[in-house]
């Protein structure tokens, strides 16, 4: 390819090139066609996503653009299931503003770019990828959850999270700069030699303003305090892609930062990630007790989630990293999942069910779809033999062999007390009355939700087997481990 | 009588002045209870602190990286700003109002 030998990077950057470069053509294309043209418009972005997720299988590995950009086989990992999940919100969300005769061929688009911003985290090698791939996504997601601009929660949610999120944006780059000052360097590599001839009190700062940044992205607590209000606003598909790929590429770039420029010093960022992780634990688990909305307790249920993957990441080994990656793939599959099981429930007159007690009864008039939320309420909780329990098996494995194990332990206690309100959901669903009319189930939703549920039984078994190979082989050289 | 030593402006200032307009920033945001403008100031005021620093460590390390980064900082901010009168006007137009404390519509 001619490209390819003028410009070397693109080789190992073709999946950002593919997505950029659809990004703004599709755009122009959007521009002539206008909001009639979302059907096609979605179908062309979905069709960006999966090429590039061939792309970035089938792309060499290695570093380009002198170390800002490193694709590495966690990245690849990252970037498929990333993708791949883009893709699927692209369904959701054209099937939801059509029955809401609100097409804008925006959403489709600015998914696509939230995806390439996540896509360039999960690669950045320097300070500089590092904050242009962290806004290109946050840029992105502050509209999408403002998405409604006719209704005034949505707009209300798009508010908290710009003003949160670009609060958590200037620490993070205040402790950039001063990694920047004190290390000599934006390169992680070069970073990771100054940190390890001199941790001086100015790295360390400047590192625990780079965690909080992230710690708020991923929605750890006690950076969560957007996550709850923000999900209970934001139009649902725009919740479901929440819940799932930005936070991954946000734990990726976590554990890029602190594995390749600070391994040296994982006895200083280990304490501040498994503060954060018992703290999520906590407010996961007690905050969700007495929700009343559905998104709400997802929110909460999610703040918890993070809780393990902090774990994984505070392991510190290439094991932990592997228990991260296959935390993730698992967890997006039970979060979208959930959010399309609840998207397909709607009452008669069309109004969405928001609450918890409007599920009651749910056996007796959609049983397929109260089989998928009990399967996937099951599975979140961590109940063997579903997905859930396995994401969990690997990150307490991680943690195990680091000697980590009363974490280990406040991670279950966490899994317990979120049985208490996944159980109290299943058994309103299965033995209660209903207590409104449900209309009937969207085709795409009902499917996708159907298809979680699949995956999280008998499918997870079978992505174990070829799943963590994968995965293991994604680690290995991982950092600078 | 000796001459007073003329006072050179070194790195410390630079991160102090800094280090003084992220905190300016930062409580902006957290005390002010009135105006949503307000905290849209005082984000740029934090990025643009943050820029002071790179630029700061820049000329003291002899290495031009924090200039080219302060640079896409301020492409960043003016994005960031125009994304956030964006939602802000959307806001406005349903609630008729910017006040902080009326962004109060979810709770729990």
């Amino acid at each position: 390819m001619d490209l390819a030998m003028d410009f070397p990077a693109f080789n190992e950057a073709l999946p950002e090139t593919i997505l950029g470069l659809s990004a703004i053509l599709i755009l122009v294309f959007g521009a002539f066609r206008g909001d009639k043209g979302m059907t096609s418009i979605s179908a062309l972005c979905g069709a960006a996503l999966i090429g590039a997720a061939f792309a970035a299988a089938w792309s060499p590995l290695g570093t380009a653009f002198s170390g800002s950009f490193v694709s590495d086989g966690v990245s690849v990992f990252a970037k498929v299931a990333m993708y791949i999940a883009s893709a699927f919100i692209i369904v959701l969300g054209q099937g939801y503003f059509d029955r809401l005769n609100n097409r804008r061929f925006e959403f489709p688009i600015l998914i696509l770019l939230a995806t390439l911003g996540m896509s360039i985290m999960v690669s950045a090698g320097d300070l500089i990828a590092l904050y242009v791939g962290l806004e290109l996504q946050s840029l992105a997601l502050y509209v999408l959850a403002a998405f409604r601009r006719d209704d005034a929660k949505s707009s209300e949610a798009g508010l908290k999270y710009f003003v949160l999120g670009a609060l958590a944006s200037g620490l993070l780059l205040y402790g950039a700069s001063l990694v920047y000052g004190f290390a000599g360097s934006m390169y992680f590599t070069d970073i990771a030699a100054a940190a390890n001839d001199n941790m001086n009190v100015g790295l360390i700062f400047g590192l625990v303003f780079v965690i909080s940044g992230l710690a708020f992205k991923v929605s750890a607590a006690p950076f969560h305090m957007w996550t709850p209000d923000v999900y209970e606003g934001a139009p649902t598909p725009v919740v479901a892609f929440f819940a799932g790929a930005p936070k991954f590429a946000a734990m990726i770039l976590l554990a890029r930062v602190l594995e390749t420029a600070f391994l040296t010093e994982i006895d200083q960022w280990r304490q501040v990630l498994l503060v954060l992780a018992v703290l999520s634990f906590a407010v996961g688990g007690l905050g969700g007790l007495m929700q009343k909305d559905f998104k709400r307790l997802l929110a909460y249920s999610s703040i918890a989630n993070m809780g393990y993957a902090l774990l994984a990441i505070a392991a510190g080994t290439t094991q932990g990293i592997q228990a991260l990656l296959m935390f993730f793939a698992l967890y997006m599959v039970d979060s979208l999942g959930l959010f399309a099981a609840q998207m397909s429930l709607q009452r008669k007159d069309g109004e969405p069910v928001t609450r918890i007690d409007q599920f009651a009864g749910l056996a007796k008039v959609n049983m397929p779809i109260a089989i998928a939320i009990t399967i996937l309420a099951l599975s979140v909780l961590g109940m063997p033999p579903f997905g859930g329990f396995w994401s969990k098996y690997f990150v307490f494995g991680a943690a195990l062999s680091s000697d980590l194990i009363w974490f280990a332990v406040a991670g279950l206690v966490a899994s317990v007390i979120a049985a208490f309100y996944y159980l109290r959901l299943i058994k309103l669903m299965w033995f209660d009355a209903p207590v409104v009319e449900f209309g009937k189930a969207p085709l795409e939703t009902r499917w996708i939700a159907l298809a979680s549920a699949a995956f999280s039984f008998p499918g997870a078994i079978v992505f174990l087997i070829f799943g963590s190979v994968l995965a293991a082989a994604a680690v290995v050289g991982f950092g600078a481990h | 009588m000796t001459a007073v030593e003329p006072m050179t402006i070194g790195l410390v200032h630079y991160l102090t002045v800094s280090a003084i307009l992220f905190t300016i920033g930062v409580f902006g945001i957290f005390v002010n209870r009135r105006n949503i403008i307000i905290i849209l100031m005082s984000v740029e005021l934090i990025l643009l602190s943050v820029n002071i620093n790179f630029v700061a460590f820049s000329s003291y390390l002899h290495n031009v990286q924090g200039q080219v980064m302060a640079m896409f900082v301020l492409t960043v901010a003016a994005a960031e700003a125009a994304v956030g009168l964006a939602i802000l006007v959307t806001f406005f137009r349903n609630r008729g109002d910017i006040a902080v404390d009326d962004a109060s519509m979810m709770k729990g």
